[in-house]
């Protein structure tokens, strides 16, 4: 008796994890109808988001989110490998523990205080290089980066350490230096891993709000320069979200967070199920 | 106390008073040794597990040196010079004393390339010396036949028995002077490990080999010397045929009846 | 030059990118440590425990109100979704195992735990501030508790699984009821590794400001009002730095700082709680 009790009240909620995935799809969906029956295809190829004109297109965000994520991988993956490499092999013990440690506890800060250190410290630093105003798709992408690295690094390191001792052993018993075992046995062993720990690197950054609302402009424009301030999709959530004040608008937002949604899921099922597979267990 | 028969051939290596310690141990795992190792033979190592015969194989090509904190202490003599000496070459000694492990270690690499591979680090690219040389060291390693067809596919689709085989073309094709062999075949199956155990004797003519071994039998097929250690000692080195049929020491006699270990 | 030599050379060289490339790496997060710690320490006061947020410019300001609001939001989400994801996990491990079903779960909840979190704020904005008119620390908590579920789930998964099944049929053999085996046995040898996960979870979504931004919104007064918009430090944080005062500014690096410091902790204990437990 009891035992169905506690086999059913686990197995709703363990149901109703699916059941919150599908309602976020749905509710998501429903709000959005508005403007893609309003606009159609134009609301991701049009970037005129004009809120008095009652005009939404949402391609500047998209293509801020595309391209921010974009900078902040070109910029984030050498780094977080380099730091990956370091941890795994090169570092002695002691050093190995600290510094992995502290990359591990850096990853779990917050990421609105990377944004504001991005505002305060990093944006006048650009200003003083390059002129303007600092913020913009650079600036975004930099904070990003940085952002993203500690957990890039880390989780590129524990796929790298899945190679087996006795393999590395093997390529150092034919005379193989420290850089031959790296690049001839641990990145192709851990190929798969690696990739997949880039890849859901990429999804968390797509999504990530905090770290570049301060630091992307917020405009509705697609950049022509890196320089230029810019925004993406959770940026403009973040900003405009408590602002709409029509119902097509909203229907906008939620077209944009659906669109959001769509592209980390994408993702980030990429890099579980196509990469990350096999890893699964070790993980 | 230890009885260790003076060897009338030529020799490949000679330790001398030889003591090991693992980082952070408060014993030495290895304890003044002294043996020598006969050229163009094989010395098999048996012992109780623990007994310190992995530690002395990999003292002969310094892995331990891959990760620090570990002490020699003592001499290998290796082509006339101390090998422990901390200015050697380890990159030249490991290409002159090649190493073969407990499990298949195929690189995640094509049958070709893992062959190819320590010569391509020696700098080897003409492709038909190349060739040549990984189908030479694929035959002498008795795997010619059933992979010469495949040579481009991924090692790791190979059985074990077939993968300890590559590793050994992939040991040889670099001509060393010495073969480590780390329980070889303690991963295979009873067909696999009579044909490693042959390889091992067809072998000698050109390297001279040292195999740690669990099995006596093992070492009673293919050895022409056994070393029986213990605790970290060197108990009795002898003719293989002498060792297991008349020991010198009660300790050896002991284990080799099989009254511990 | 042999191919030796050349080949040393390379390896000197690509070991010193990978060095240079972590001490770079190093450098920049220990200068946002830098920043956080000297600001925070600068701007923190007594004052800070004691007032509640104010108009800029006034002596008698403090964080009373976020710090507050921060506990109960993130209290509330503890309390919602530790228990739905210790139960989810605990169907998965002890029920579903190696089902189909069992592993879409896993793996769908394994996707949303890297779902963009504003996206949950803005669903949760359509599901309840939308029909009840107005923010709320129940919306608030209500998206946070959705971002911890699929974490509690995973751990609470993966360290069930790590009790040995001989424990489990000893248990079954005295003839207890399965219910009565997963309370007593299991949990009671996953505990350690059940609380991290938990600890962690705290950690995770009390960092987390975007789902606030437009559920628990934000106030600039002390409440305890669930049906009330209220106040976190890190919406608190978010609106204070980007406002131009520099007292708002101040009042944001030290809400930065005492969160930062909490999230740490809950890292650092959550870490030593599972060492311990590998120990014994
Ligand atoms: N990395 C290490 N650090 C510290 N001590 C070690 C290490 N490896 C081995 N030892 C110790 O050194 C001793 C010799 O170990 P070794 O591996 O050489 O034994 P073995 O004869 O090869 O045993 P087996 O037959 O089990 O392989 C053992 O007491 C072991 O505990
Ligand atoms: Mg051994």
């Amino acid at each position: 008796m009891i035992d169905k009790i506690f086999l059913n009240m686990t197995r709703t909620s363990a149901l109703l994890i699916l059941f919150i995935v599908a309602w976020i799809f749905v509710v998501l969906f429903n709000h959005s109808t508005e403007a893609m029956q309003t606009f159609g295809f134009d609301f991701i190829t049009k970037d005129e988001w004009a809120p008095n004109l009652e005009k939404f297109g949402a391609y500047a965000a998209i293509f801020g989110s595309v391209a921010s994520t974009f900078l902040a991988m070109l910029l984030a993956i050498p780094v977080a490998i380099g730091v990956a490499i370091f941890l795994s092999e090169i570092a002695h013990d002691r050093i190995k523990g600290f510094f992995g440690v502290s990359v591990e506890l850096l990853a779990a800060i917050p990421s609105v205080i990377y944004g504001m250190w991005g505002l305060f410290f990093f944006v006048p630093i650009l200003r003083d290089i390059f002129g303007g105003m600092g913020i913009g798709l650079l600036a975004a992408g930099i904070v990003l980066a940085i952002m993203i690295l500690p957990f890039m690094a880390a989780v590129t390191r524990d796929a790298m350490n899945t190679t087996p001792d006795i393999l590395k052993e093997s390529a150092y018993a034919l005379g193989g230096t420290q850089w031959d075992v790296i690049k001839d046995v641990i990145i192709p062993y851990a190929k798969a891993g690696i990739i997949g720990s880039l890849i859901l690197a990429l999804g968390r950054a797509i999504g990530e709000t905090m770290a570049v609302t301060f630091v992307m402009g917020n405009v509705h424009h697609t950049p022509s320069s890196i320089m230029d301030p810019t925004t993406s999709i959770p940026v403009t959530l973040a900003n405009e979200f408590t602002e709409a004040d029509s119902s097509l608008y909203f229907s906008s937002l939620f077209g944009l967070a659906l669109t959001l949604l769509i592209m980390s899921f994408v993702v980030i099922a990429v890099a579980k199920f196509y990469f990350l597979r096999k890893g699964r267990k070790e993980q | 106390m230890a009885s260790i028969i003076d060897i009338k051939d030529e020799c490949s290596l000679h330790v001398r008073d030889f003591s090991f310690t693992y980082k952070g141990a408060s014993a030495p795992s290895l304890k003044k040794v002294t043996m020598p190792i006969a050229k163009h033979s094989v010395t098999a190592l048996i012992g109780p597990s623990g007994c310190g015969k992995t530690t002395l194989l990999r003292s002969f090509n310094r892995m331990h040196d891959l990760y620090p904190g570990n002490k020699y202490e003592g001499e290998i003599e290796f082509e006339g010079r101390n090998i422990l000496d901390p200015k050697e070459d380890l990159i030249h000694l490991r290409t002159k004393i090649g190493m073969i492990f407990q499990k298949p270690t195929a690189f995640p690499m094509s049958i070709f390339d893992n062959v190819a591979y320590g010569m391509r680090l020696q700098g080897i690219k003409n492709k038909t010396e190349l060739e040549g040389r990984v189908e030479k060291a694929l035959q002498d390693a008795a795997i010619w036949k059933e992979v010469k067809d495949r040579l481009k596919h991924d090692a790791n689709g190979l059985s074990g028995g077939q993968q300890q085989r590559l590793c050994i073309a992939r040991a040889i094709a670099v001509e060393p002077e010495v073969l480590l062999f780390d329980e070889p075949t303690s991963a295979l199956d009873p067909i696999s490990t009579q044909g490693i155990e042959r390889l091992v004797i067809e072998l000698k003519e050109r390297v001279s080999i040292i195999i740690v071994t669990h099995n006596m039998q093992q070492a009673a097929r293919v050895s022409d010397y056994t070393g029986f250690m213990y605790l970290g000692d060197l108990i009795e080195l002898g003719h293989t045929e002498e060792l297991f049929v008349t020991p010198k020491e009660k300790l050896t006699q002991e284990y080799i009846t099989g009254k511990f270990g | 030059m042999t191919a030796t030599q050349k080949r040393i050379i390379i390896n000197r060289i690509a070991l010193g990118f990978s060095t240079l490339s972590a001490i770079i790496a190093l450098a920049f997060l220990f200068w946002i440590l830098g920043v956080l710690v000297m600001k925070g320490i600068h701007s923190i006061s007594w004052n800070i425990f004691v007032f509640e947020g104010s108009p800029p410019g006034y002596e008698e300001s403090g964080l009373k109100h976020a710090l507050v609001g921060q506990l109960i939001l993130v209290g509330l989400a503890t309390l919602i979704g530790v228990p739905l994801g210790i139960m989810a996990g605990t169907y998965l491990s002890e029920y579903g195992k190696n089902s189909k079903l069992a592993h879409t779960i896993r793996d769908i909840s394994d996707i949303m735990m890297s779902a963009p979190s504003i996206v949950i704020g803005a669903f949760v904005y359509a599901i309840v501030v939308m029909p009840m008119g107005h923010f709320s620390a129940w919306a608030g908590a209500i998206a946070l508790a959705i971002i911890m579920i699929p974490i509690i789930l995973r751990t609470t998964d993966d360290m069930l699984q790590l009790v040995p099944g001989t424990l489990r049929e000893a248990a079954f053999a005295l003839g207890a009821p399965k219910y009565k085996v997963i309370m007593n046995v299991v949990y009671r040898g996953a505990k350690a590794g059940i609380l991290t996960g938990v600890l962690l979870g705290i950690a995770r979504v009390g960092g987390e400001t975007a789902p606030l931004l437009f559920t628990s919104f934000n106030d600039n007064f002390f409440t305890t009002d669930l049906n009330e918009a209220m106040p976190s430090l890190t919406v608190t944080m978010f609106n204070y730095a980007i406002s131009p005062y520099d007292d708002w500014q101040q009042l944001g690096w030290a809400a930065a700082f005492i969160l930062s410091m909490f999230i740490l902790g809950l890292n650092i204990v959550g870490r030593l709680i599972l060492l311990a437990g590998k120990r014994k």
